[in-house]
Formats: C-alpha cells, sequence, structure tokens
C-alpha cells in the first residue's frame, strides 16, 4: 500500500477518533463522516483513499469502540503507523481487517504530506519522498492469518469449516 | 522462570502447563460481555459467524448501560436490537432498565465473575474484576462476536508490572487517588499491553470497592489487565455474592516483572488528574484555584456504595454551591435501593444535588449532564480526554468522590479537609 501521510501527535484517544456521541448508531458509513473531528475538523475533506495515518505512541488510547479502527478505514485510510498502539486498537484493527504498523523510527521520522509505501507482512516501510527506509514489526504469523482471512469473523469462520 | 497470577490464570484456560511472556494463546472464555454500544456491532458480526446459538447461554452478558434509558429514537432502536437478540438466542444474563446497572458495578454484583476466570468485554473497563483475582480485560466488537460464537478468545500473554502496597490509606483518601497517583508515575502508556499485578501487605487495608476502582483504571495507563491478589476479603466479597467455584492463582516467588514499584497508602494524598490525561495529576495541594460548573459522582469507577457513602458524608448538613450542577449515579438498582435505606439520597437531595438512575450517561459524553464549550468538571469518572464529557472545548477533571463532593459544596476543586473541620 501507497499513500499521502497525514500526522498526528501522541496518545489520540478513541473519543477524538469518534466521539462517543454519535455512537447512537453503528452504520459505519455515517460515522465515518466525524472521523478525527474533535481533533482535526478538516480531516474527512482532505484524506484520499489510500492516504496513510501516521501518529506518535499510545494510537487509540481509551475506549474498546471498534467503530475508531473502523472509521479510520471507512474515511479511506489504508494503513496507520505509530511508535506504539493501545492494545485494544491494536486488536480490534487485526480484527476488522484495518492494516496497522508498530515503528517508531518512522513515526518520528516521516513528516506530514510525505508519499510512503509499507508492506505489512515484512514490516518495511519505504519514505519515497525523503528515499529512506524503517523497518517496523512485521505481524506474527497468526495475526497475518487473520488479515489474510480479511478479519478474525472470517478467520473463524474457515476455521470451523 | 515461574509465572505471574495473570500468566497462571491464562495457562489454565489455554491447557497449557507453562506460558511465557509474548506468547500467542488462545483460550476459553467464562464471561463474554457487551453494552448497548459495542453489542450492536458484535451481534451483526456474530451473525456472519454463521453458527446458530451462543457457545453457552450462562456465559454471555449483555448490558445496556450507556445511553439507557434510551436517550433518543437511534439508541431505542440499538437497545431493541440487542434486546431481540438476547431473547432469541435466550441470554440469561440480560439486564433491562430497572434490574440493571453499570456494567462493571454490576457483573461482580451478581456474582458472575470470581477469582481464576477468563473474562473478555467489549468494554475498556472490564479490566474492572481483576479485583476479584480473575483475568479481564476490554476488547472490541469483534472479539466479542467471535468470543459469543465460539467461546475462546486469542491473547498474547502480557509481561507484568508488580505494585508491592504497603501501609494504609489516610482519611479521604481513597483507591481512586491511589489509581491516580499510579498513572501520575507511569503514564498514560506505562504499563502498554502489561499486566498490573497488585500485591503487598497494604492490599488487606484496602476495601473491595477500593479494589474494584483501582483495577477499573489500568487501562488508563494502557494495561492489558489490573488484578489483585485474593484475600480473605475477597473470598468474602465471592461468598455473598456468587454461587460459582472460584479458584485462586498466587504468583510463583520467581515470577518475572518488567518493574517492581512499592507504594506507601500513608503517604498518598487526594490526587486530581488535569484535562485532557488521566497522567497529568497533581495531589490537592497544588492544585490551585479552579472553579467548577458542574460535578459528578457515580461512573464504574465510583458509583459503589462506598463512594456514595464518602459523598454523604461531606454534603450531610452542607449545600452545593448555587449554580454548580451536582449529579450523583449510584451505579446499580442495588446500590440505589441501598443508598435509599441509608438515607444517603436524602442527604444529596436535601444538599441540592439531583439524583439519577443508573447509567454511563455524562462519563463518555452521551447524556445527562452533557458540557457546553468552556465549561469544566469535576467527575469520579475515568477520562478527561478533548469532548470526553461533551464539548471539545469542555475540561474534565478526575477526582474521588471525596474530593467530587467538597468541590460541589465551595465551587471549586477542594479538599474534603477544607470542608468537613
Amino acid at each position: 500500500m501507497k499513500g499521502t501521510v497525514i500526522k498526528y501527535g501522541d496518545n489520540i484517544d478513541t473519543d477524538v477518533i469518534i466521539p462517543a456521541r454519535y455512537l447512537n448508531t453503528s452504520n459505519i458509513e455515517e460515522l465515518a463522516a466525524h472521523c478525527m473531528e474533535d481533533l482535526d475538523k478538516d480531516f474527512v475533506n482532505k484524506v484520499k483513499p489510500g492516504d496513510i495515518m501516521v501518529a506518535g505512541k499510545n494510537f487509540g488510547c481509551g475506549s474498546s469502540r471498534e467503530h475508531a479502527p473502523a472509521v479510520i478505514k471507512a474515511a479511506g485510510i489504508s494503513c496507520v503507523i505509530a511508535e506504539t498502539f493501545a492494545r485494544i486498537f491494536y486488536r480490534n484493527a487485526i480484527n476488522i481487517g484495518l492494516p496497522i504498523m508498530e515503528c517508531p523510527e518512522a513515526a518520528k521520522d516521516i513528516e506530514n504530506g510525505d508519499q510512503v509505501s509499507v508492506d505489512i507482512y515484512t514490516g518495511v516501510i519505504t519514505n519515497i519522498t525523503k528515499g529512506k527506509t524503517y523497518q517496523g514489526t512485521p505481524f506474527p504469523e497468526f495475526m497475518q492469518e487473520i488479515m489474510k482471512a480479511g478479519g478474525l469473523v472470517n478467520y473463524v469462520k474457515e476455521k470451523g469449516e | 522462570m515461574g509465572m505471574t497470577m495473570t500468566q497462571k490464570i491464562l495457562a489454565a484456560h489455554a491447557g497449557l502447563d507453562k506460558v511465557k511472556a509474548g506468547q500467542l494463546i488462545m483460550a476459553d472464555l467464562d464471561l463474554v460481555l457487551g453494552n448497548d454500544i459495542t453489542s450492536p456491532v458484535a451481534i451483526k458480526e456474530f451473525q456472519k459467524v454463521g453458527v446458530k446459538e451462543v457457545f453457552d447461554r450462562s456465559k454471555v452478558a449483555i448490558v445496556p448501560d450507556h445511553f439507557t434509558p434510551n436517550k433518543d429514537i437511534k439508541s431505542a432502536e440499538q437497545c431493541k436490537f440487542i434486546r431481540e437478540f438476547a431473547r432469541e438466542k435466550e441470554i440469561e444474563n440480560y439486564f433491562e432498565v430497572g434490574e440493571m446497572g453499570i456494567e462493571h458495578a454490576l457483573i461482580p454484583e451478581k456474582g458472575l465473575v470470581v477469582s481464576g476466570d477468563v473474562v473478555i468485554g467489549a468494554d475498556s473497563h472490564t479490566c474492572t474484576y481483576g479485583a476479584l483475582g480473575a483475568f479481564s480485560t476490554g476488547v472490541g466488537s469483534t472479539d466479542m462476536a467471535a468470543g459469543m460464537a465460539i467461546g475462546k478468545a486469542w491473547f498474547k500473554v502480557p509481561e507484568a508490572i508488580k505494585f508491592v502496597l504497603k501501609g494504609s490509606l489516610p482519611k479521604w483518601v481513597s483507591g481512586k487517588d491511589v489509581i491516580l497517583h499510579i498513572i501520575g508515575m507511569i503514564g498514560v502508556d506505562g504499563a502498554l499491553y502489561q499486566s498490573m499485578e497488585y500485591t503487598g501487605p497494604g492490599v488487606a487495608s484496602l476495601s473491595m470497592d477500593d479494589r474494584f476502582t483501582i483495577a477499573n483504571m489500568a487501562i488508563e495507563a494502557g494495561a492489558k489487565n489490573g488484578i489483585f491478589e485474593v484475600d480473605e476479603k475477597t473470598i468474602e466479597y465471592m461468598k455473598e455474592h456468587s454461587t460459582k467455584e472460584y479458584t485462586i492463582y498466587k504468583a510463583d516467588e520467581d515470577a518475572e516483572y518488567t518493574r517492581e514499584i512499592e507504594i506507601d497508602l500513608s503517604t498518598l494524598r487526594p490526587t486530581v488528574a488535569f484535562p485532557h490525561l488521566p497522567e497529568n495529576t497533581r495531589v490537592i495541594d497544588e492544585v490551585g484555584d479552579i472553579p467548577v460548573d458542574q460535578v459528578v459522582i457515580g461512573s464504574c469507577t465510583n458509583g459503589r456504595i462506598e463512594d456514595l457513602r464518602v459523598a454523604a458524608k461531606i454534603l450531610k448538613g452542607n449545600k452545593v454551591k448555587k449554580g454548580v450542577r451536582t449529579i450523583i449515579f449510584p451505579a446499580t438498582q442495588k446500590i440505589y435501593l441501598q443508598a435509599m435505606k441509608e438515607g444517603l439520597l436524602e442527604i444529596f437531595i436535601e444538599a441540592g444535588a439531583a439524583v439519577s438512575t443508573p447509567t454511563c450517561g455524562p462519563c463518555l459524553g452521551g447524556h445527562m449532564g452533557i458540557l457546553a464549550a468552556g465549561e469544566r468538571a469535576v467527575a469520579t469518572t475515568n477520562r478527561n480526554f478533548v469532548g470526553r464529557m461533551g464539548h471539545p472545548e469542555s475540561e474534565v477533571y478526575l477526582a474521588s468522590p471525596a474530593v467530587a463532593a467538597a468541590s460541589a459544596i465551595t465551587g471549586k476543586i477542594s479538599s474534603p479537609e477544607e470542608v468537613v473541620k
């Protein structure tokens, strides 16, 4: 996957990714219109399909709402790179099939607007704008299988059959 | 190398003699939980799995508590959807308005969790049940769906931080101050992916309600779970509330911890977390002049009977400062009734506070006490992120029920010592 970077800071919590006041519906398309609203009102206007989100440490902290990775995915983001992820967000992203990558070096070095490509299976992140590569932590095989199946539900279904 | 409490519980539920940190396992679940925000998504995912029934009707719990009593038509539709699912699948532990409570106060009260259990809940504060010596952790809706279908979940076995508690808490200092102190010390990602294991002679001095509060906010330090060593108080609590069989796991002498932190409870002060992160803590003596528009006492963190008792002790014979909206939320119907019998509700109403039916309501900016731009609240809730209780330009300060009640009287963040001479 390859795209333009939209960059945020540390401790981006699920309340700013998708405020709870909108969660009286579970319609993801409807919710995606409010993605990042309390932090960056302009996000939904500027995001293009394939864009890559980059952030600092503890991305996705707070509530367990799976609506958070789901709206990021629905908004068009192809991958999130961060120094670290909050654990519930991490497993939710895998379970719903939103590619994510932990890489402190890339998260620090990449700037807003850079063109970046990511291979989530090898963990290699390439900053096309700066001509640099970074080695992220690739998923363990088990999580890769979930991602390849298109999320946990399909994985469970396949295993069941 | 030995195992931590958490590792032992996970090993036993994965059918393994031994596990080590970092290992990926599939564990059997004793309880799968969801609420009115996360369950609708989970049910839609469950329907895609293609199984007809949930894995065990007695091991699934659904508690509509966030936007209930239904705040609007959309919430009502979501609740209707989960109610119909619960009815169709004959889920034994579905709790309707009138019998419900905030899930993390209700589930232990109903005896649905005991020590040694493995619990997942599609709510981040599911870590609360670690107070009982269970492994319990928050997950998302898809995990809940898979859990309901197959009764299992995948886990990466966590490392752990050991907290050795000593001494006992001074007057007006509670479990909330302990956990705010810890988060202030290690940060909102200080325990990321790890367990927070509480042990030491100081544990015995903490009430079960204090332990629930401390375990509840493990997630605010990024932890996978918080867990207390089981003692006589835990056993007494379980015997009073549950008929389930329990297993007690103790960490091995040679269990490995990433850090060991000793806390002398007797040295702690009432502690307040400033916006917009729970790690921005200051002791009450360093808070300064912070006027508030609203006071919230309740939530899965601090809506238990002891929390209400301490608030009543401070509010008794006093009046809430004019213009400060003070809203008190007993966390369950049982707590509400107990508070009524003890005369606490009368004290609150006489003081000029509003008393609400159990709901998560304002804690997540849902309903029943939303803040306007520029407004400020002191709350006994668990998060003070941007926009958490309403407008993105409002502010939430996190504190104990004692500090919140004192602040209601003075109209600014205050120590109980100032109010009760």
